[in-house]
């Protein structure tokens, strides 16, 4: 015999209120990395040894900058799910895994937005 | 009813004296090890683009420390950890839609989990030093 109501089967979001969301999302991000990260790690490699100047030049190209602003917050968003979910196996106590956690989101934000505006900045300037 | 016995051994310490050596629990650990190293890797990335934004001389003290011994350990270190973290990524994918459960598949994917990581570093760094 199941000790659920029939709503709380019918909406399955569980004691943590949030279903398969964090799952869900993790997965969408992890597909959306795959040809990201690719692109991104063999275009720095290939950016290998060059100066401020190329740098600038490769930013500065439109699909460049939109590919590399989709990368960061994929990435961001991938990490802070995957550190968020550390957290809540390693860290006991309440009040440390709550801080932990507020910490995870400020920080990965923080990142998130610094780069992607470093990223505008470059490819919008001059 | 049974009693546990005293000062039975936990897990953590089960580990190397009672449980057998598995590439499976192996890899498992590496995919969260290379993951939270890859979350302070983007310290790095977001540094160097800020670096970038910075101007000519922000960027070249920046680059500096990249093209250094202990900065070029580092990428080399980040590239493996993305190149690893990604092609595992994909082989717990698979799992996701249930396929390659059994444990022969298992093992061969982490196989090959392992050798494509590699051939992909060394791909990415034979194109850095290839220029």
């Amino acid at each position: 015999m199941s000790m659920r109501s029939p709503l709380g089967r019918a909406r399955g979001l569980g004691s943590a209120k949030d279903g398969t969301h964090h799952f869900w999302v993790q997965r969408v991000s992890a597909v959306a990395l795959v040809p990201l990260a690719l692109w991104f790690v063999f275009s720095v490699a290939r950016l290998s040894g060059g100066d401020f100047f190329m740098v600038r030049h490769w930013v500065h190209a439109p699909s460049v900058a939109v590919t590399l602003v989709l990368f960061i917050a994929a990435a961001l968003y991938h990490s802070m799910l995957g550190v968020q979910v550390v957290i809540e196996d390693y860290v006991g106590s309440e009040g440390a895994k709550i801080a932990s956690l507020l910490l995870n989101k400020f920080l990965h934000a923080i990142v998130a937005v610094s780069a992607i505006f470093a990223v505008l900045k470059v490819a919008l300037g001059q | 009813m049974s009693h546990p016995t005293p000062n039975r051994p936990l897990s953590p310490f089960m580990l190397g004296q009672y449980y057998r050596f598995q590439l499976t629990s192996l890899l498992s650990i590496i995919h969260r090890i290379t993951g939270v190293g890859l979350s302070l890797g983007t310290f790095l990335l977001a540094g160097w683009l800020i670096s970038l934004a910075g101007g000519p001389e922000c960027y070249a003290a920046f680059a500096k420390h990249l093209t250094a011994w202990y900065g070029q350990v580092l990428l080399f270190g980040w590239s493996w950890a993305l190149m690893y973290h990604l092609c595992n990524g994909i082989r717990h994918l698979g799992w996701d839609v249930g396929k390659g459960y059994a444990l022969s598949a298992a093992y061969a994917s982490g196989y090959a989990v392992v050798v494509v990581s590699l051939i992909l570093t060394a791909a990415a760094w034979a194109v850095a030093y290839a220029h």
